[in-house]
């Protein structure tokens, strides 16, 4: 076994593979640019080589730099997570060259994978079930035409080089065939430089499904079961599982199988990834092949019981595989959250900056549940706009698909994450979609259930009574405690009124709340929606300046996180976010005659949508603007964003100029 | 005996209905509450005993005889908030539009009396139209009054002014001369003159919210301290304002009992400061981590933001903080910002309530315009606070305490009674590409050199041991560790004795 590693890579997953490597009595060497010097994986390796400046093509992307790190720190062999090197075949013949070993697969089966019309061919020969299409280039629209027939409509047109969606047009009859095919044509050609496209059969609410492979350099393959990731944003995976609600064991064991034959065919000698489309009737296509570990591999290694960095390090050293085929079984379910730094409130728009809180929840197991949370962050951390936006992984484990889910909800609502906005906030709200909690789920889930973006659930029935519970019990602790205070005029004890009136959500809840200090308390609702009275016991530890409370609400165990308002709390539970007042009836009847604030006009303010640097600024004061047409350029996380006229007008004044960095918010320019 | 008791259920229910159920209404349709309903708000429930409910005024002018209301346009009495005594006057806004005659003077007067003998905070309401023209010369004479007992007042006991309608003319002089003012957003104003004599005199139209409006004095004039929403939002957050506040200057802060262990650790600090020295980091994160359970009343957060001042505690005790803001400017001293700490810091001193100072400052503003303007007197007001407040001092330079801003900012010359630093202050004359330009003017010409100069210079001095040598830092604390470090030093201080010279008072360069 080797005695000491590089990880190649940034991030939760140098320090995921540096658990594992701590674990098997590896040393460890991490690699950091500029932006990393204080980063977690630095603090966590044994050694750590800086390699140049924050740009990844300076730093992480740099063979050179790694083989060099390698050969200044003694380490045998080098992980390279995912991303950065790890699927360039030049990357494990460079260490090879070096006497360095490569911990993941071999160069040939990198490059056999590596290109999509190959790796469809090299399928096919492996008797892989493929998507029905015409796998050679297409010379013209006509054959286009002819292909698609023969394939039957829909049909997709794809460039051989994409992915991410460009180069990429569906067509269901042969006029949009024709069409798709000149515009995907030229589209590949210039984004990848290369206008090879070929054709497809479409699949009508597809799931993506992908089998996990694992092969040693003895010949022997297995498969680990199945993930489905068809939870996805803009072809971004937001939520994976393990198994998938789809498979059954014939289609589980039928899959597995190809993919090990595909695996086997080009030698696969390490852990991958056969990626593939399945209908909702269970039909199954291969999609491609990734050659590394993949971001979602803890939902597999949770079902599985197998670490899968620990297999990748002990085949690279050449170990057999300790297990066959037969000794691999599916236990419970698993679910992933990647928690992102974007913002879900404004189209998720990446968000950067100081993690001014980070507190995940509590990891571990007991009872059969398992809560895990890979993560590269710790308080007091930058998400930087150099790198991957993704905070973290939250992995659930349970018996049940349901009690999975109800894990990740929990142990959502239990994450706290200030300074950056982040999507926990949709991630809770999703958890809690009856679609989602049924299974029912194709890749355009995201996209069909929230078409106008995200918005937070509405609160109603016993979720915003609980809302009311808890912001009462924490009004209530603070009064009890204030009226402690020191100075206090002796023979007038104030008096404590137990009725309450709790504003939120443009709702009254009234209740009355008794007991607290070492008792629970107690809270009476007049009626629940039967109206039935009801007495419910409220415990909690919680103290005024934790951000979530955490406590029992009748028999229920709840994570509630706390936002400090005037005079009151937001409190976020299960993707409801709410601003809660608790007044008693007296002031309640006085709030009632405030008047509502109109929020401020901002219709002729271009307003900043994210914190970032103004690169240009397109027009002039006193120019007339049409609707839609550029205004500005905001560069954030390294993506140039064009604001745009929402209608005509005249802009009155400008307050930026390019070089500025601009707050959240901050007024670009104002309209006449 | 019973009709006589009916007699004063009677003349009690009239008094409080003050100017009647339409004037009530119209009030109301304002946004706006009575005078009665604010003070329900603001104090503990049942607590408020009222005085001089059945007071009319005695004016015989103008048929003035004829319409007398029990009350005369202020509430006054005292209650409890939190069980601790405030005084109170509530202008009520129903009766003769809560203007000021010779009767309603005294009322208010009276309360000011007994606040000042019984050393209690005292509060005061304004929803009012000035002057109550038909008295003349008596209503002055009554603001004359009010006026005097509010200074003989301030430093001793707490003053507080709520404004929370208009509030013009004579009736602005009473607050402008309390230690706080707050005001409603949309509901209140304050001027001297209206619009109409602005008009009328300099030709300028104005509306009374541009004139004088919440957002005007939280923001460009600094009359205000903050703003609120509403009537119920400002009511309820007095009540938080007054749990930090002593009932007067020898009773020292109140304790508010709390959970937040004194030695909490903050790893997370240990990142505050960028490495860049020039980004900007947010103050706010620091006072929020280091105080108790985060909860933090800023005052004045509208104006010069590049100074943050505004109540906390430490083990349930009050201290007040003042931070310089890189977020803002840098966090360079300039005249509003030195004004705002300035008048904070005496606040702090004449109460007793210990002043923890964050610094992180680069210096003062320079330019015509801070010049011109006088920056050299305000700064000399921050200068002057700090050095003649004898409460406990405690500073902490967390990055840049550069030039006669580092003096100003609490520091050990000026009685700073522990003086922290975390590894990466830089307590210096100026930075360092400043200061080698001027020492090695003849170098200027070779870039390389003036790299070198400025190496050289940043490793002498862009540290907090060449202070800490000469004992102007105590200590170099770790970040992390900064609210223990606090807490132990303000327990430590806690029997202070330092007093000035006898004096009749000081001559500060207002």
């Amino acid at each position: 076994m080797f005695k000491k590693i590089l990880i190649a890579n940034r991030g939760e997953i140098a320090c995921r593979v540096i658990k594992t490597a701590r674990k098997m009595g590896i040393r460890t060497v991490a690699v950091f640019s500029d932006a990393d010097r204080d980063a977690l994986h630095v603090e966590m390796a044994d050694e750590a080589v800086h390699i140049g400046p924050a740009a990844a093509a300076e730093s992480y992307l740099v063979i050179d730099k790694i083989v060099a790190a390698c050969k200044a720190t003694g380490a045998e062999a080098v992980h390279p997570g995912y991303g950065f090197l790890s699927e360039r075949e030049a990357f494990p013949v460079a260490l090879a060259k070096a006497g360095i070993v490569f911990i993941g697969p071999n160069p040939g089966a990198i490059a056999a994978m590596g290109d999509k019309i190959e790796s469809k061919k090299a399928a096919a020969r492996a008797k892989v079930s493929t998507v029905p299409g015409h796998l050679g280039e297409i010379g013209d629209p006509k054959e286009a035409v002819r292909i698609a027939r023969e394939i039957g409509y829909p049909v997709m047109i794809k460039a051989s080089a994409g992915g991410g969606g460009k180069g990429m047009r569906i067509a269901y009859d042969d006029k949009e065939c024709e069409e798709g095919f000149a515009s995907a044509r030229s589209e590949a050609k210039s984004s990848f430089g290369d206008d090879r496209v070929f054709v497809e059969k479409f699949i009508v609410n597809p799931r993506h499904i992908e089998i996990q492979v694992l092969g040693d350099k003895h010949g022997n393959v297995v498969y680990l079961g199945e993930r489905e990731c068809s939870i996805q944003r803009r072809n971004q995976k937001v939520i994976e599982e393990a198994p998938s609600p789809l498979l059954d064991a014939a289609t589980r064991k039928a899959m597995g199988e190809q993919a090990v034959a595909l695996a086997k065919a080009v030698n696969y000698d390490s852990a991958g990834t056969v990626e593939f489309v399945a209908g909702q009737d269970r039909s199954f296509f291969f999609l491609e092949m990734n050659t590394r570990l993949q971001v979602e591999h803890p939902v597999t290694e949770l079902v599985t019981g197998i670490d899968l960095v620990e297999q990748m390090i002990r085949v690279a050293a050449g170990e057999k595989l300790a297990f066959r085929q037969a000794d691999i079984k599916l236990k419970g379910w698993a679910v992933e959250s990647r928690i992102y730094a974007e913002d879900p409130y404004r189209n998720f728009l990446p968000s950067i900056g100081r993690l001014v809180r980070y507190r995940p929840p509590r990891e571990g197991s007991s009872g059969g549940l398992t809560v895990r949370n890979d993560t590269g962050v710790t308080e007091g951390g930058e998400i930087s706009m150099f790198y991957d936006p993704m905070i973290a992984k939250l992995v659930t484990h349970a018996p049940t698909r349901a009690a999975a889910i109800e894990l990740q909800a929990e142990a959502l609502d239990a994450f706290h994450i200030d300074g950056i906005q982040h999507n926990i906030p949709f991630l809770t709200a999703l958890m809690q979609h009856p679609r989602w909690q049924s299974g029912n789920i194709s890749t355009g889930f995201i996209k069909e259930e929230y078409p106008d973006g995200f918005a937070p659930r509405e609160a109603a029935g016993d979720q915003l009574r609980t809302m009311a519970m808890v912001a009462a019990a924490i009004d209530h602790l603070d009064n009890e405690r204030r009226r402690r205070i020191s100075g206090q005029i002796s023979g007038t004890p104030v008096r404590f009124a137990a009725s309450r009136v709790v504003r939120l959500a443009g709702q009254e809840v009234r209740l009355t709340i008794d007991g607290g200090g070492a008792k629970p308390f107690v809270i009476t609702l007049p009626g629940d929606d039967a109206g039935r009275e009801q007495k419910t016991e409220v415990v909690s530890a919680w103290w005024p300046g934790d951000p979530v409370w955490t406590g029992r609400v009748g028999d229920r165990d709840i994570s509630v996180q706390v936002r400090r308002i005037l005079n009151g709390a937001n409190l976020a539970w299960r993707g409801i976010s709410v601003d809660a007042h608790v007044y008693t009836e007296r002031e309640a009847a006085l709030v009632a005659l405030m008047p509502e604030k109109v929020a401020a006009d901002t219709s002729k303010l271009l307003l900043c949508p994210m914190p970032g640097l103004v690169k240009a600024i397109n027009v002039t004061v006193g120019q007339d603007v049409k609707a839609g047409d550029a205004l500005c350029t905001v560069e954030a996380m390294k993506m140039e964003n064009i604001l745009r006229a929402e209608r005509d007008a005249v802009v009155k004044a400008v307050n930026a100029k390019p070089g500025d960095s601009l707050a959240v918010d901050a007024v670009i320019m104002e309209f006449a | 005996m019973k009709h006589i008791i009916d007699e004063l259920e009677r003349r009690r229910e009239i008094a409080r209905l003050g100017g009647g159920e339409a004037r009530i209404a119209a009030q109301h349709k304002r946004g706006k509450l009575t005078a009665r309903e604010r003070i329900e708000l603001l104090l503990d429930e049942g607590s408020f005993e009222e005085f001089d409910m059945y007071v009319e005024h005695r004016s015989t002018d103008f048929g003035m005889e004829k319409t007398k209301i029990p009350g005369d346009g202020v509430v006054t009495g005292w209650g409890t908030i939190n069980g601790r005594v405030v005084y109170l006057f509530a202008k009520d806004f129903t009766v003769f539009g809560g203007s000021l005659s010779e009767t309603h003077a005294k009322k208010i007067m009276k309360i000011q009396d007994m606040a000042l003998t019984n050393r209690a905070p005292i509060i005061g309401l304004f929803d009012a139209g000035g002057a109550r023209i038909q008295e003349g010369v008596a209503a002055l004479g009554g603001y004359g009054e009010v006026f005097l007992r509010n200074v003989l007042a301030s430093g001793v006991i707490p003053q507080i002014s709520v404004i929370m309608g208009p509030c013009a003319g004579g009736d602005v002089y009473s607050p402008a001369m309390t230690d706080f003012i707050f005001m409603v957003r949309d509901t209140s104003y304050m001027f001297v003159t209206g619009p109409d004599v602005v008009k009328t005199v300099t030709n300028e139209t104005v509306t009374a919210e541009e004139l004088g409006g919440a957002s005007i004095h939280t923001t460009k004039s600094s009359i205000a301290d903050r703003g609120y929403d509403n009537d119920v939002e400002a009511l309820l957050q007095m009540r938080r304002l007054m749990d930090f506040l002593p009932a007067n200057n020898t009773s020292g802060v109140p304790v508010l009992p709390s959970c937040d262990p004194f030695d909490r650790s903050e790893p997370s600090l240990d990142t505050l400061i960028p490495d860049n020295p020039n980004k900007p980091y947010d103050i706010k994160e620091l006072i929020l981590k280091v105080v108790d359970e985060a909860d933090f009343f800023e005052i004045q957060e509208s104006f010069a933001k590049n100074i943050v001042v505004g109540f906390a505690r430490m083990e349930g005790r009050t201290v007040g903080i003042v931070a310089n803001q890189p977020m803002v400017l840098a966090g360079v001293l300039d005249s509003d910002a030195s004004r705002k700490a300035a008048r904070f810091v005496r606040f702090c001193d004449c109460f007793e309530i210990p002043i923890v100072t964050f610094v992180d400052v680069p210096g003062f503003l320079p330019g015509t315009a801070q010049e011109y303007g006088g920056l050299i007197k305000h700064g000399a007001k921050l200068l002057f606070a700090y050095s003649e407040a004898t409460v406990p001092k405690i500073t902490l330079i967390t990055r840049k305490a550069y030039g006669g801003a580092y003096d100003v900012m609490s520091s050990k010359h000026i009685r700073g009674d522990v003086n922290y630093a975390w590894p990466s202050a830089e307590i210096a004359v100026m930075g360092a590409k400043g200061a080698v330009e001027i020492l090695y003017r003849a170098e200027l010409g070779d870039p390389e050199k003036i790299k070198a100069r400025i190496d050289e210079y940043q490793k002498r001095f862009a540290n907090p041991f060449v202070a800490a040598e000469r004992g102007y830092i105590d200590e170099v604390i770790l970040p992390r560790n900064t609210r223990r470090r606090i807490c132990r030093a303000l327990n430590m201080l806690q029997n202070k004795q330092a007093e000035n010279p006898w004096k009749k008072h000081d001559n500060i360069p207002l």
